[in-house]
């Protein structure tokens, strides 16, 4: 089947249940997008569909049809992603860094459906991507300073 | 050929490249460090496999177009470890920092020095060494460029990438002296002229960026569960439920028909203590992770269960307090504790319980490995890269020397990835695929229900109030199964190294203290946790504090100050600890000014005793761990529905000099969230021996909305002259505490089982 992966058309061999983490992953060898859970817990598979945030590990590559697939890979080419990129260096959010992908991800969507968001907005945006390094006050000063807040 | 590997890559052409003029092509004789002295005592890094090395010429190497390229042989989880040590090399060696760059270190502990990246060590243990190798490599600069203008050596300068000759104004980039400079013997160790800290340039500063940042912010980080080999194998791997378990029979057609699925190998298991072996099971390789899983779901295994079959958290908590009632092993005996209990005024009696948990890196465990003529090769996110590189080749029956183990970034360890079960499983299975690349994943549900647990224990403590509510007597009983379990015949005692973590190096004046170890079997893997067992000893302990204060009607803040007593050096081997975190009792004795400066400082911050809105209440906690020194005021909110959020959280941490201050913060900050997260939510439970818990629905950890909201870092700070403390791991421990603590400020209700979970919710509410 085709996939459209940041703006590039991909033929991908796999089985129509399989979840696009893994086509992503392990067909594409695209790694950007972090396996965490499996199961929609957690976020680090975070990608856009259409510039909405979905878990990746959640989607089967058989309903994503032309859907235009968006990865932690374009973000550098995103006016929204790359600001996040630039406020999460600045504020210094990362530890270990494992789910600042799909951290990113949700911000982006975040923003781009509120522009200015508020804390509890980024609380609901943001509470089913789990960094377990504990960088949470930073990811909100940074979403905020990306925000222009 | 490997993709996806632009770090290895770049590491080849280092290795490879005949035109690459460095600093040191030939090292000397390794061993206890480069400029020749070595230490009769064995403490801190020289109590380690391997020890220190401070040669520049296994550290730094300079091409001609001057870039200077750092080995960190100590592994990046987070703590900035890969940022903060070539900093501290690039300073000493007046290198810009821009022109610096970073290369992994593979397993070789003869060449490095230690690389076990755990105990909270690695810049307490290499500042050092880093500093000498960084001042070493200047002064060959210095020589080469002397040398070359027929000058004094004293006459020239290092500055900023390039030594100066003032006298003639003249200036050469280190770039021109490399060659020059790497034929010219190592300065001696009693030879180098070390900075003073005003001449630092980014020691101490805090304004040097990640140098993963951008990596990590782009998706390009490569993590080991991000190796790709052209033609690799993907499998997981099903495991026995049960610790000592075994596989009776499983389906091995089946799996073959998920397309995708190549085949499936059993692995031999080690029977209990297992150490860092694989416990077996049977494995399904397949050409994508997705279909490995879709094949393990069919095997339709069936186990033996062995002898842990009926473990069960509840009465497992239950033999625990029996056993902390009754006497155990003396860990420490002051005074006469029976007497002054039995002729007391009042006495405060108060039992905790900490349960089980796991590390739960983001990153689950995963490797990948091949073997090629004889030859193993491994990509793989560990703590311990030395450790995993002999077992591998111990499993495999090959030489150390045929094993090589490419260290990639770690998404979190915690401790879990110290233990290189899961890189043996993937050796096991490439040997068993005639040497092809294999990479074993884990699932999140594996890394949960298989794992090296945070150990459980009940803490019981008992104290006799004299007449001005202090404690004229102290009794703890700790009692919890040891890591030593997974080593060996299971001393069913915490070993030295656990009752060094709190529980006898207690800095209180307390005439009669008696500190006791009951017996406890382990029933599962035991193993390191952050902080370890600094959790459950200081959550009793500084619970039982505020408690006793509160007995007593006394400010808990004045009361702990008044434990500790006077400002003083406590030797820890007159408290029995023969450990001390590895480091010598002369330069690390427990100093309670340290502790005492942490308190007031955090309390200052936080505003203690200022009047707090209804609901809400402020707890404090103090802990020493890991030598450096921690305090925390926890700002708690609890609503009608015994909901809890945690507005606020002063930190003030006493790790000596910091060295990156940026990134002590961090940790600080990542220390409070985990903190709570552990005491709020995280456990693990066991019933007929299997883990309850499968993923993160069920093993609950913080979410931003949960998290503390405003972290304050305090740091208080020392010279450069003092030795350095740990970061990653102290500021865990008086979270709990001090969470606790503000609890009972807020509502009266005293915690003293973890998690907290729904404990404040109104009868009839979750």
């Amino acid at each position: 089947m085709q996939l459209q992966v940041n703006g590039q058309s991909y033929t991908v061999d796999a089985p129509p249940d399989t979840p696009l983490l893994w086509a992503l992953r392990d067909v594409l060898h695209m790694t950007g997008t972090k396996f965490g859970c499996g199961v929609g817990l957690c976020g680090a598979c975070t990608v856009h569909l259409d510039g909405e945030a979905v878990r990746a590990c959640l989607t089967q590559v058989s309903t994503i049809g032309a859907r235009k697939i968006t990865t932690i890979e374009a973000m550098e080419s995103d006016a929204v992603g790359k600001r996040l990129q630039s406020a999460w260096l600045d504020i210094g959010v990362p530890q270990c860094g494992y789910c600042q992908p799909g951290q990113i991800m949700s911000a982006a969507a975040l923003l781009r459906q509120t522009p200015k968001p508020g804390d509890a907005d980024i609380d609901a945006a943001m509470s089913g991507n789990i960094c377990r390094c504990g960088t949470y006050p930073r990811i909100r000063a940074a979403i905020k300073r990306a925000a222009g807040l | 050929m490997i993709a996806n590997m632009s770090r290895r890559a770049f590491l080849g052409t280092l290795g490879a490249a005949g035109l690459f003029l460095v600093v040191g092509c030939e090292r000397r004789a390794p061993a206890s460090g480069a400029s020749g002295a070595t230490t009769p005592a064995k403490y801190g890094a020289d109590s380690m496999p391997h020890g220190a090395v401070d040669d520049p010429l296994a550290f730094v190497h300079i091409a001609p177009d001057g870039t200077v390229t750092v080995t960190c042989h100590r592994q990046e989880m987070g703590q900035g470890v890969r940022t903060s040590l070539p900093m501290v090399v690039a300073d000493e060696l007046e290198a810009d920092w821009s022109r610096v760059r970073v290369q992994q270190a593979n397993a070789d502990e003869v060449r490095y020095g230690n690389q076990d990246t755990d105990g909270s060590r690695s810049m307490r243990h290499f500042f050092g060494p880093m500093r000498r190798c960084g001042a070493a490599a200047r002064q060959m600069l210095e020589q080469a460029a002397a040398a070359g203008w027929g000058v004094n050596v004293a006459e020239v300068e290092a500055v900023n990438h390039e030594v100066v000759h003032r006298p003639s104004n003249r200036r050469i980039g280190y770039g021109e002296l490399a060659d020059a400079a790497s034929h010219l013997k190592v300065p001696t160790r009693d030879s180098l002229r070390l900075k003073t800290p005003e001449q630092f340039r980014y020691i101490g500063k805090g304004e040097v960026r990640l140098i993963d940042g951008p990596d990590i912010v782009s998706g390009r980080a490569h993590y080991g569960i991000d190796t790709v080999i052209d033609g690799m194998f993907h499998a997981v791997v099903a495991r026995p439920p049960v610790y000592g378990g075994k596989v009776t029979s499983y389906d091995a057609q089946a799996p073959l028909k998920v397309p995708g699925v190549v085949k499936v190998i059993e692995i031999a298991g080690t029977p209990p203590p297992s150490e860092f072996w694989p416990v077996g099971g049977v494995a399904v390789i397949a050409r994508t992770t997705w279909a490995a899983i879709q094949g393990r779901n069919a095997l339709n295994i069936t186990w033996d269960d062995g002898p842990n079959a009926s473990y069960d958290s509840k009465t497992y908590r239950a033999e625990l307090e029996q056993a902390a009632r009754a006497p155990g092993d003396v860990v420490l005996d002051r005074g006469d504790v029976s007497s002054a209990l039995q002729g007391a005024a009042r006495r405060v009696t108060a039992e905790y319980y900490i349960p089980h948990m796991a590390q739960a890196p983001m990153e689950p465990p995963a490797a990948t490995a091949r073997i090629v003529d004889g030859r193993c090769e491994v990509w793989t996110a560990t703590q311990a890269p030395q450790t995993t590189r002999e077992h591998v080749a111990k499993r495999l029956g090959l030489a150390v020397e045929n094993v090589t183990v490419h260290v990639t970034l770690l998404g979190g360890g915690f401790g879990r990835k110290s233990k290189p079960d899961y890189v043996v499983e993937a050796a096991v299975l490439s040997q068993a695929m005639d040497g092809a690349p294999v990479k074993v994943t884990w699932t999140r549900d594996d890394d949960i229900q298989h794992g090296y647990y945070h150990t459980v224990s009940v803490e019981r403590l008992e104290a006799a109030l004299d007449a001005n509510g202090r404690p004229a007597a102290w009794l703890h009983r700790s009692v919890a199964p040891s890591i030593a379990s997974i080593f060996g015949p299971d001393p069913q005692h915490e070993a030295p190294f656990e009752r060094g973590m709190g529980l006898a190096n207690v800095p209180f004046a307390i005439p009669n203290l008696r500190v006791e170890n009951p017996a406890a079997r382990a029933h599962v893997r035991i193993g390191w946790y952050r902080s370890v067992s600094n959790i459950p000893h200081a959550f009793a302990i500084q619970s039982f504090v505020a408690e006793l204060a509160a007995a007593a009607g006394r400010d808990p803040k004045e009361y702990l100050l008044d434990l500790i007593g006077p400002d003083r050096h406590i030797d820890p081997r007159t408290l029995n600890d023969s450990w001390n975190y590895t480091e010598s009792p002369d330069l690390y004795p427990l100093d309670t000014g340290r502790l005492r400066r942490v308190i007031e400082r955090a309390a200052k911050e936080a505003g203690w005793g200022r009047q707090v809105p209804a609901g809400q209440g402020l707890g404090i906690a103090v802990h020493y761990s890991f030598v450096t020194y921690v305090a925390a005021v926890v700002q708690v909110a609890v609503n009608e529905k015994g909901g809890i959020a945690i507005p606020r959280i002063d930190i003030a941490i006493d790790s000596g000099a910091q060295v990156n201050p940026e990134r002590v913060r961090s940790q600080a900050e990542g220390a409070c969230v985990m903190g709570a997260g552990n005491a709020l939510a995280s456990e693990i439970s066991f019933k007929a021996g299997r883990v309850e818990q499968s993923n993160f629905n069920d093993y609950v950890v913080a979410r931003i909305d949960a998290a503390p909201r405003d972290i304050h870092v305090h740091l208080v700070g020392s010279d450069f002259e003092a030795p350095l403390g740990g970061v990653g791991e102290p500021g865990v421990p008086p979270i709990a505490p001090a969470l606790a603590n503000a609890i009972f400020a807020a509502t009266g209700k005293r915690i003293r089982s973890l998690p907290i979970r729904d404990q404040l919710a109104a009868k009839g509410e979750t």
